[in-house]
C-alpha cells in the first residue's frame, strides 16, 4: 500500500479536515467576532476541495487506479463529480446564509465548521467503497445536520425538526447497521468489490434481506418515499439556510452512495432491487406532488418538492445503465442549481424589519415589487415543472430518455403524466406572483452576494443553460463509466 | 409591362397600403389611395373591352409566377385575358370604382373608413383574381378570396349583432356551395389530369358520352363534373336552396351591397358557368338543372319581393330574380345573352342599390318603404337616377322602334332565346320568365310609388322620430313631422349620374356586339349561332310579351300603391296564407332552421354535454384534479407530525420492501 498515493486520493477529506479544526480553534479562541472570516475561508476551502476534486477527475481508469487505503475508498470520476456538486453546493448555501442568522444575532462560528465536516462526510460517502467508510462518511455528515437542522436552539420549530431529524435518523442508521450486518454475515466481506465477488458466487436470501435494509436506510437519506415522512417537518422547521442545505449537497451525497452501491456492489442484482427502486421513484413523485399541491409554506413545498424530484432522479437509478446513472447525475446537478437558486430567492424574500417570508400569503403580487426576483422565480419554477426551453426540461428528459432505453416506457410514461400534477403547484407559484395583488411589504433591496448566487443558479436553468448539454453529458458519462471500469 | 398587372395589383396595392396604415394616416390617405387605384384599374380596363368590340384585340395570357408543380398537376399564376374576362373587367372596375367614390359620401361619419376601403380594395382584386384566371385552382383563390372579403364587408358593422350573424350565414352557406366546386374541381382534376382552363376546355367535347363510378352509380362523367361546378356557382350567385344567405347580407354597408351583392361576387357563378361553357355543353342534365334552377329561382325570388318593405331587401331579391335570369339564358345555352344580361344588370342594379342608399341616406338610415313617401320633391336627383334604374330593369323599351333601356335589351334576349330554344325546359324558364317580368315591374314600381310618391309617412319612423325628437302624436297632422330630407352629396351623385348613363345606354350600344357578333366572343365562350337565329324568329308576341307584363305590373302597381292604398292590405289579408308564405320567404330559413340548423346544434350540444363535458372533462382533467385533489388532502392527513407514525411508516415500507423480494 502506497500511503502517498492513499493521501493523494484523499486530500480533499483530509485537507477539509485539518482546515475544519484550525477554524474550530479559531472559532474558540475567537468566539463570534470570527464568524465572517471563518465563513469566509470555509467557502474558499470548499472551492478548493471542489477544484481540487476536478483535478482527480480522470482517475478511474485501470483497475488500481483511484484506490486508496486497499480499497476502502476510490477516487474516480463518479466521486469526483459528485464532490464538485457537493462542495460547490454547500459554499453557494454557505455564502447566503450568514445574513439570515445575523438578523437575530445568531449567527455562531461552529455554523461554517460544521458544514466543513458535513461536506468531509459527504465526500467520503460518494468515495467509499467499503460499508465501513461508507458508514463512517454517514454519520460524520448526518450528525452535523442534526446539529444544523437545531441550529436555532430557542426556536421550538428548529429544536423540533433537529430533534425529529435524529431520531428518524438514528432509525435509519440502525437499519443501515443491520443491512450491512447481514451482508457481512452472509458474503464475508464488507468491501464492495469482495461483496459483488460473493454475489456472484453465491446469492443467498440473508444477503439479500441486508441488501434491502441497507437500500431502505439509504432511501432515507434521500427521502424517498415512504421514508419521506421526515422531510417536510425538519425542512420546514430547520432555519431556512439549513434547508436549503438539506435540499442541495446532502442529497448529492447520499444519491451518489446510493447510485454507487447500487450499481457497484449490488449491481449484479439489479433485478432484485429494481422494483422496489421504481415503486419508490413513483411513489416519491406522486406523493411529492399530491403533498405539495395543499401547502401554504413555501419551505414545506419545497420539501415536497424535493420528494417529488428524487423520484425522477431514481428513474435514472431503476434503468440501471450507465445512461441512467449519467441521466440521474446529470437531474441532480439542474435539481441542485434549481433548489439554490429557489431558496436563495426565499432568503432574500424578507419583510421590511427583516424577518423572512415564507408563505403564498407573501409573495401574493410580487412581481410588481420585486420584479427582477419575481422573473428569476419564475424561471426556476418554470424549469422545476421542466417546461422547456428552461434546462430542467433536460434533466427530465434524459432520465426519460434512459428509462426508454431500458425498456421501461411504462415507468417514463407515468412519470411524464405524474410531472405534470407537478406543473400545478410550481405554475401556483407564478400565478400569485404575477397575477393576484400585492397583499404585504417586501424588502426592496437584496445584498450582492445573494444576487449573484441566484443571478448563477437562473443562468443555468435559462435557455443558455443548454450551453452546458455536452460537457455535462461528457462528464456524466465519463462519470457512468466508472462503474463499469470496476466490474 | 402589360395593363393587366397594373389593373389586377393596383387595388391589391391599395387594399394592403390603406389596411396597414389603417387609422395611422388621415382617413382621407386611405379614401384616396383606394379610390385612386380604382379608377386607374377602371381606365385601364375600358380600352382592352373596347379593343375586344372593334375585334382589334387578341386574348392572351399574361404569366406572373409559378405556382405549383407537383408530378402531373402543374399550375401557375397566370392572367388570361379574353372577352369574358374583358367584360368582367369593366364591370367590376367601373362599378368598384363609382362604389368607391360613393363611400367617400355615404360612410362619411363611420370611424372606420381606412377598414372599410381596404376590404373594398381587397374585394375587387379577389374579383379581379377570379375573372382573369387561368387555371381553376387561381379561380378557386379568387373566389374564396371574394367570399373572405364578403365576410368581412357585411360583417363590417361587426358590433351589430344581426350583422355579425348575416356575415357568418354568407361565410357558412358559401362553403355549401364551396364545397361542390372543390369536388368540381378535383373530379376535372381526376378526369383532365390538368387544372387549366384552356386546356379542360379543349379536352371536354371529347368527353361527351364518357361514364363514370359516382356514389355507387354509373353516371355520366360530364354531367356529375357540371352539376358539381354549379352547385359552387348556385352558392355564389345565391340561388334557389342556396339563397338564404343573400337578403341578408344587406345588413351590410349599402355600397358593399351595391358592389359585392349586386353588380360582382353575385355573378361570379353565372360567370364561371360562361367561362366553363364548353363543358357544360357536352353535360345535358347538367344544363338541364341550370335551367330549371335558374328559371325557378327567378320566379321565387320575384314572389318574395313583392311583398318585402325593407327597400333593399325588395333589390337584393330582385337581384336574386335577375341572376336566375342570367342562369336559365345559359342553361338554354344563350352564354352571349347571359353575360350581356349581367353586363346590364351590372349597371342598373348597382344604381338601384346605390340610388337606395342615397334614399336611406337622406331618411336618417330609415329603410323602411311604410316610411317613406314624396320624397321626388324631396331629393329629385336621387329620383330620376331610380327612375332610370327601374326603367331599365323593368325592361321598357319598343321592339319596333328598336329603343330601349338596358334591361330591355338583355332580359328580352333571355326571354325570346328561351322560347326559341324550343324544348320543354326552354318553355318553362320563359313562363316562368315572363311571370316573373310582371312581378319585377310590380315590385319594382311599388317600390317606387312607396318610396318618391304618395303623402309623407315619415313620423311613423322611429329613425326619424329619434332625428326630429317627435312622436306621432306630438306631431298631430304634420306626417312629416317636420323633417328636411336632404339630397346626397356630390360624392355620392355622380357615381349615380354615371350608372344611371350606363343603365339607359348600356343595352342599346352593346346589344348587337354581345348578341350577333360571334366574332366579338372568340373561343372565349361557346356560341350557339344557329340559336341566336331561332332567338332573332320567335314570334312577335314574345317579344313583346316583356313589353305587355311591364305594363301589366306597372298598371297594378299604379292602382294599388297611388290610387286605391287600401288595397294592398285588404289582399293581404285575404290571401293570407299565401301572402304570409311569400312574405316570410317561402319559409326558406325556417325551413333550413328546422332541418340543418336545430340537428346541427342538438349534435354539437351531445358532443358537447355528454361527449365533451360529460366524458372528457369528467373523466379527464376534472376527473384527474379531483383526484389529485382529494389525494393531497390525503397526504397531508398522513403527514400527522408524530414521530412515531413517521418510524412506523417507516419500518412498514421496510417490511413491505422484504416481502416484495421474497415472494
Amino acid at each position: 500500500m502506497d500511503y502517498a498515493t492513499s493521501f493523494y486520493f484523499t486530500a480533499t477529506e483530509i485537507g477539509l479536515s485539518l482546515c475544519g479544526l484550525a477554524l474550530l480553534l479559531v472559532a474558540g479562541w475567537q468566539g463570534n467576532k470570527s464568524a465572517r472570516m471563518v465563513t469566509i475561508i470555509s467557502v474558499a476551502a470548499l472551492f478548493g476541495a471542489a477544484i481540487f476534486s476536478i483535478g482527480l477527475f480522470d482517475r478511474a481508469t485501470g483497475e488500481v487506479a483511484g484506490r486508496a487505503f486497499g480499497d476502502l475508498y476510490r477516487a474516480d470520476a463518479f466521486g469526483s463529480f459528485a464532490k464538485v456538486l457537493i462542495y460547490v453546493a454547500a459554499a453557494a448555501v454557505l455564502i447566503v446564509t450568514p445574513r439570515f442568522f445575523e438578523r437575530i444575532d445568531a449567527y455562531r462560528a461552529e455554523y461554517p465548521v460544521l458544514m466543513l465536516f458535513n461536506a468531509v462526510g459527504m465526500g467520503m460517502m460518494v468515495s467509499a467503497t467499503d460499508l465501513m467508510t461508507l458508514y463512517i462518511g454517514l454519520e460524520m455528515s448526518s450528525l452535523s445536520s442534526y446539529v444544523l437542522a437545531s441550529f436555532l436552539r430557542n426556536d421550538e420549530r428548529s429544536s423540533e425538526a433537529g430533534l425529529k431529524y435524529f431520531v428518524l435518523g438514528a432509525l435509519a442508521s440502525g437499519i443501515i447497521l443491520y443491512g450491512v450486518s447481514l451482508v457481512y454475515g452472509f458474503t464475508g466481506s464488507t468491501n464492495y468489490a469482495g461483496i459483488r465477488a460473493a454475489f456472484e458466487a453465491s446469492f443467498s436470501t440473508g444477503a439479500l434481506f441486508g441488501v434491502v435494509f441497507v437500500l431502505a436506510g439509504l432511501a432515507f437519506k434521500i427521502s424517498a418515499v415512504p421514508f419521506h415522512m421526515w422531510t417536510p417537518d425538519v425542512y420546514e422547521g430547520a432555519p431556512t439556510p439549513v434547508t436549503a442545505f438539506f435540499a442541495s449537497a446532502p442529497k448529492v451525497a447520499a444519491m451518489g452512495m446510493l447510485l454507487r452501491m447500487a450499481m457497484d456492489p449490488f449491481g449484479g442484482e439489479a433485478d432484485a432491487w429494481r422494483q422496489i427502486v421504481i415503486f419508490a421513484a413513483l411513489a416519491s413523485i406522486v406523493v411529492g406532488a399530491l403533498g405539495a399541491i395543499g401547502q401554504q409554506n413555501l419551505k414545506r413545498l419545497l420539501a415536497y418538492s424535493s420528494i417529488n424530484n428524487v423520484g425522477f432522479i431514481m428513474i435514472g437509478l431503476a434503468a440501471a445503465t450507465p445512461g441512467g446513472v449519467a441521466g440521474a447525475l446529470t437531474y441532480l446537478a439542474i435539481y441542485v442549481a434549481m433548489t439554490i437558486g429557489s431558496f436563495t430567492a426565499l432568503l432574500m424574500l424578507r419583510a421590511p424589519d427583516g424577518t423572512n417570508l415564507e408563505t403564498f400569503a407573501d409573495i401574493s403580487g410580487l412581481s410588481t415589487k420585486r420584479p427582477a426576483l419575481a422573473w428569476s422565480l419564475l424561471a426556476l419554477m418554470f424549469s422545476l415543472a421542466g417546461i422547456p426551453p428552461l434546462f430542467g426540461f433536460w434533466g427530465k428528459f434524459v432520465v426519460f430518455q434512459a428509462a426508454v432505453q431500458a425498456d421501461l416506457v411504462a415507468l417514463a410514461a407515468i412519470g411524464i403524466a405524474a410531472s405534470v400534477i407537478g406543473a400545478f403547484y410550481y405554475l401556483k407559484f407564478i400565478k400569485v406572483m404575477f397575477f393576484d395583488e400585492p397583499t404585504r411589504e417586501v424588502e426592496a433591496t437584496s445584498p450582492v452576494s445573494h444576487w449573484v448566487v441566484l443571478g448563477i443558479c437562473v443562468a443555468i436553468m435559462s435557455p443558455l443553460g443548454y450551453l452546458l448539454t455536452v460537457p455535462l453529458g461528457e462528464w456524466t458519462a465519463q462519470a457512468a463509466a466508472s462503474f463499469v471500469a470496476a466490474m | 409591362m402589360h395593363p393587366i398587372l397594373l389593373i389586377v395589383f393596383l387595388p391589391l396595392l391599395a387594399a394592403l397600403v390603406a389596411g396597414l396604415t389603417n387609422k395611422a394616416a388621415p382617413s382621407v390617405f386611405a379614401k384616396a389611395i383606394t379610390t385612386g387605384a380604382l379608377f386607374v384599374s377602371a381606365a385601364l380596363s375600358w380600352p382592352i373591352f373596347l379593343g375586344f368590340v372593334a375585334g382589334t384585340y387578341e386574348p392572351t395570357v399574361v404569366p406572373v409566377l409559378k405556382w405549383v408543380q407537383s408530378g402531373s398537376l402543374a399550375f401557375d399564376w397566370a392572367l388570361r385575358v379574353d372577352t369574358l374576362t374583358a367584360i368582367m373587367l369593366v364591370v367590376i372596375n367601373t362599378v368598384s370604382a363609382l362604389v368607391h367614390l360613393y363611400s367617400w359620401g355615404y360612410m362619411d361619419e363611420d370611424p372606420d373608413q381606412p377598414r372599410f376601403f381596404a376590404y373594398l380594395s381587397l374585394f375587387t382584386f379577389a374579383m379581379l383574381m377570379l375573372v382573369t384566371a387561368d387555371n381553376l385552382v387561381q379561380m378557386f383563390f379568387g373566389w374564396e378570396g371574394v367570399g373572405l372579403a364578403s365576410y368581412l364587408l357585411i360583417g363590417f358593422w361587426f358590433r351589430k349583432p344581426s350583422a355579425s350573424a348575416a356575415a357568418i350565414k354568407a361565410f357558412v352557406v358559401n362553403r355549401v356551395g364551396d364545397l361542390g366546386f372543390m369536388l368540381g374541381i378535383f373530379g376535372t382534376y381526376l378526369v383532365f389530369d390538368t387544372v387549366s382552363i384552356t386546356e379542360i376546355l379543349a379536352a371536354a367535347p371529347g368527353m361527351s358520352g364518357a361514364t363514370i363510378g359516382f356514389l355507387g352509380y354509373n353516371v355520366y362523367t360530364m354531367d356529375v363534373l357540371c352539376v358539381l361546378l354549379f352547385i359552387g356557382a348556385m352558392g355564389k350567385s345565391a340561388q334557389l336552396g342556396l339563397h338564404t344567405w343573400l337578403p341578408d347580407a344587406m345588413e351590410g354597408p349599402t355600397p358593399v351591397s351595391a358592389l359585392i351583392h349586386a353588380a360582382t361576387m353575385v355573378t361570379a357563378g353565372v360567370f364561371m358557368v360562361c367561362r366553363l361553357s364548353p363543358m357544360f355543353e357536352t353535360a345535358p342534365v347538367a344544363l338541364g338543372l341550370v335551367t330549371f334552377i335558374g328559371a325557378a329561382t327567378c320566379i321565387f325570388a320575384a314572389t318574395v319581393g313583392t311583398t318585402q318593405w325593407d327597400i333593399k331587401r325588395v333589390i337584393a331579391y330582385s337581384t336574386c330574380s335577375q341572376l336566375g335570369y342570367m342562369f336559365f339564358a345559359a342553361g338554354v345555352g344563350a352564354y352571349g345573352a347571359a353575360m350581356f344580361h349581367l353586363f346590364t344588370h351590372a349597371f342598373f342594379k348597382a344604381l338601384l342599390f346605390l340610388g337606395a342608399g342615397s334614399v336611406i341616406h337622406a331618411m336618417h338610415h330609415e329603410q323602411d318603404m311604410r316610411y317613406y313617401g314624396e320624397l321626388r320633391k324631396h331629393i329629385p336627383l336621387t329620383f330620376w337616377a331610380m327612375m332610370a334604374g327601374t326603367l331599365a330593369i323593368t325592361g321598357v323599351g319598343i321592339y319596333h322602334l328598336g329603343a330601349g333601356f338596358a334591361g330591355f335589351w338583355s332580359k328580352d334576349a333571355i326571354l325570346e332565346v328561351a322560347y326559341g330554344r324550343g324544348t320543354e325546359l326552354g318553355n318553362f324558364a320563359f313562363w316562368m320568365g315572363t311571370f316573373a317580368a310582371l312581378l319585377t315591374s310590380f315590385y319594382s314600381w311599388r317600390l317606387m310609388f312607396l318610396t318618391f310618391w304618395g303623402k309623407p309617412r315619415w313620423i311613423e319612423s322611429e329613425h326619424i322620430q329619434h332625428s326630429v325628437h317627435k312622436t306621432p302624436e306630438e306631431a298631430g297632422e304634420d306626417t312629416t313631422g317636420g323633417y328636411h330630407p336632404h339630397e346626397s352629396p356630390l360624392t355620392m351623385l355622380i357615381p349615380l349620374g354615371v350608372l344611371s348613363i350606363g343603365a339607359v345606354l348600356a343595352g342599346q350600344v352593346f346589344a348587337p356586339t354581345f348578341l350577333d357578333d360571334a366574332a366579338f366572343w372568340g373561343s372565349s365562350i361557346f356560341y350557339n349561332e344557329p340559336l341566336i337565329h331561332a332567338m332573332h324568329n320567335v314570334p312577335y308576341l314574345v317579344k313583346y310579351a316583356a313589353l305587355i307584363v311591364m305594363v301589366i305590373g306597372l298598371v297594378v302597381a299604379w292602382y294599388a300603391y297611388i290610387k286605391d292604398t287600401s288595397i294592398p292590405a285588404k289582399t293581404a289579408e285575404q290571401l293570407g296564407p299565401i301572402y304570409r308564405f311569400l312574405y316570410n320567404k317561402w319559409y326558406f330559413d325556417e325551413l333550413y332552421h328546422y332541418l340543418f340548423v336545430v340537428p346541427a346544434f342538438w349534435l354539437g350540444r351531445q358532443f358537447w354535454k355528454i361527449g365533451d363535458v360529460g366524458t372528457i372533462d369528467r373523466f379527464g382533467p376534472n376527473g384527474i384534479a379531483w383526484v389529485v385533489e382529494k389525494g393531497s388532502v390525503g397526504a397531508r392527513k398522513f403527514q400527522t407530525g408524530y414521530l412515531y407514525s413517521y418510524a412506523l411508516v417507516m419500518l412498514l415500507g421496510l417490511v413491505a420492501a422484504i416481502t416484495w423480494v421474497l415472494f
